[in-house]
Parts: C-alpha cells; structure tokens; sequence
C-alpha cells in the first residue's frame, strides 16, 4: 500500500490556487496545515479539534450556501472517525460538495501509527457505496487537474481520496482562536452585517 | 390529531410537536438534523413535510453539532432533535459550539428519568444534564406541553440572540414512558 508519489501540499496548492469563491473546511492536523501553507484564507475554516467533524461541517455550510462549492480538505484519520457521515452525505446528495481526503495511511500528529487505510479500508468504496456522485482513488500527478474540475464544477458529491507521501513536513499553522476563524469567515462570506445577526 | 383520549375523560389534546415545529420555523430555523426518538416522531415528519427545512437524518448525533456549526457558518440556522441516550456521543464534537460561539440549539427527549422500564437508558438518562452542563450547553426544561412554544422559543432566542450552545429536556413524564406492553 505504499509507494505514494503525491506530495500533500503541491496537491493542496494545485486545488487552492486561483480559488475564486471557494468555501474550504480543513480538518485537523496535517490537512489544516497543507491548507494554511497554501495560503491562509478567511474562507477556510480549520479545525484544531472536534477530530470527524470536518465533513459534517462541510455538508451544513453546502446546504446554507447552495450556490457557492464548498470543498472540504481532511486526512484519512479525520475522516475515519466521521465514517458516518458519509452516509449522511450520501442521504442529501448536495451537488455542490467535494471532499478531498489526503490519505497517507498514518495518523500524522500522534507518531505515525497506521490508520485504518494502512489495513487496507478503501474510503472511496465506502463513499461510492453510501451514494456519492463520484468517489476515486488518486495516485498520480496527472490526475490532479481533473480533481481540480471536480471541485470547481463537477456535479456532486465528490470524493476524492487521493494518496499521498508518508512526509513530515514544517507546521504552517492557521490561526486557533475558533471565534476568530468563525467571524472572519462569515465577515468575508456574508458581509460586515453577519456579526449583527 | 396526537394526544391523550379516554373514552370517559377526553384531555384536551395539545400538540406539542407541532408547536415546536412552529417555534423553529418562528426563530428561521432553515436546518433540521436528528437521530430519531419515538418521542420526536410527529416533530421529524412535520419537518420532512415542510419543504422550506432542509432535513437531516444523521448516522450519530455529533454529525448535528458539526452540521450546526457548518450552517452558521453560511448564515443559517439550525436545530438538532436527539433522545437523551445521544447526548453523551456529542460530547467532543460540542467542543466547536464552546471554542468558537456557535449558536447550536438542541432539543432532547429524555429517557431514563420517568416511569423507565429499559436499565440500559438509565445511566445515559441521569447523567444528562450533567453532560450537558460539562461540555458548556445551557438547558431548559420543558415539563409541560402547553409550555413547548414558549420555552422552545426561549431557548431558540438564548442560543441565536446569545451565540450558545442550548438544549431543552422534554421530560420523560410529558412525553409517556415507552413500555413495550411491559406491564407489571
């Protein structure tokens, strides 16, 4: 199962680049930090705990904002803790998600123990099955540009598990005062008139 | 019409439900998330039949605190209808409502507290608003069912107006202890 060729943060910097109106939920540890490295952005929202949440928030702001594509970015650890919530998403079928799962089989924060994908859990079956518009696994450099289109235009929900290198790489941290992010994502997504609501 | 009848003493019949209902839609309640609860039967279809809710049935009720946060985030608000026992599997995932401020408006029926039969709710049951309180969610009780508008609305308004995580506690004897037809 190893043998990724990917890097996480050319990956991450290939979707976030130009990235227009995008909304991007960052699930904890290394995806938060991919995501900061490519910029840090009042329209993503990392998180720095709640561990399976990332998805779910994902689903809640697609519902809210149906016109605007909403992208979420987390790790397999993350993700396999929000198991469920795939079912979930599957169960709405919002055409406006896409989730990106940067899945280098190890829990990356805690001493690089094997997640679940290590043994051999496939996260893009288990989308597929609970009813994803499309759910793939991603290996190689070429296919990035079409997991770009997804993103951006593809019809949802997508799923997108891409595989990557087993690297620890410099901390590029995000701001962690929850407040703060929460505010100034709903400033630069809703106007200055969202903190009077 | 739901409510209690007797063929000898008819009791006026309140439909709670359908005042809770009326007091999410009254507070722009947009999404509704739930684990279903016998208790929250009439309550879930009445949301499935409105068409201007987005209705969410969840796998485990901690999807419904994050649902909560990701709706707030762009600018609606939402409601999370879970029995007791779902409490405690919230109780990480609440981490985001007290770290960040959001609004998350929950409303649990309880189990465990009235007239209960199943040993298992029990511990859950009691523990609740214990739970609650740790994990920094302010509760309303709800005892009575002519009080399910005022005090959903109460809690809506604490949790919206205040950027708090609330729950209201229907109590156990307003619902009706679930039997099974065990009867002693």
């Amino acid at each position: 199962m190893s043998g990724a060729e990917l890097d996480r943060r050319k990956v991450v910097g290939a979707l976030l680049e130009r990235r227009g109106a995008l909304l991007v939920v960052a699930g904890l540890g290394s995806a938060a930090w991919d995501c900061t490295a490519a910029g840090d952005h009042p329209l993503t929202f990392p998180l720095w705990g709640a561990m399976g949440s990332a998805c779910m928030i994902g689903l809640g702001l697609a519902l809210a904002q149906s016109e605007r594509r909403v992208l979420v970015v987390t790790g397999d650890g993350e993700m396999l803790m929000g198991l469920g919530s795939l079912a979930t998403i599957g169960a709405q079928r919002p055409g406006n998600l896409a989730v990106v799962v940067l899945d280098n089989e190890r829990y990356g924060e805690t001493g690089m123990q094997k997640t679940h994908t290590g043994y051999g859990t496939d996260l893009a079956a288990v989308a597929g099955a609970c009813g994803f518009a499309d759910a793939c696994i991603i290996r190689r450099n070429t296919e990035i540009a079409a997991v770009r289109s997804g993103v951006y235009r593809g019809r949802g929900p997508l799923f997108f598990q891409v595989k990557v290198k087993r690297d620890t790489l410099p901390l590029v941290l995000p701001p962690r005062d929850g407040a703060h992010l929460k505010h100034r994502f709903r400033e630069a997504l809703l106007g200055k008139g969202a903190a009077a609501q | 019409m739901p409510g209690k009848t007797s063929k000898t003493h008819p009791v006026e019949a309140i439909d709670w439900p359908a005042a809770i209902h009326s007091a999410l839609k009254s507070q722009g309640v947009r999404q509704v998330s739930y684990v279903p609860d016998a208790g929250h039967k009439r309550l879930i279809e009445l949301c499935h039949a409105d068409k201007n809710l987005a209705v969410v049935p969840l796998t485990t009720e901690e999807e419904g605190i994050a649902l909560a946060a990701g709706a707030w985030l762009g600018g609606e608000r939402a409601a999370l209808l879970m029995q007791s026992s779902g409490v405690g599997n919230c109780v990480n995932a609440l981490t985001l409502a007290s770290n960040c401020g959001f609004p998350l408006l929950i409303i649990v029926t309880m189990r465990g507290e009235w007239g209960e039969f199943n040993p298992w709710q029990i511990p859950m049951g009691q523990a609740t608003p214990d739970t609650l309180r740790l994990a920094g969610v302010r509760t309303l009780r709800l005892e009575s069912a002519g009080d399910a508008l005022a005090t959903v609305t109460a809690a809506a308004t604490l949790a919206f107006g205040g950027y708090g995580a609330v729950a209201v506690l229907i109590a156990q004897r307003m619902i009706g202890a679930k039997s099974f037809g065990n009867k002693p």
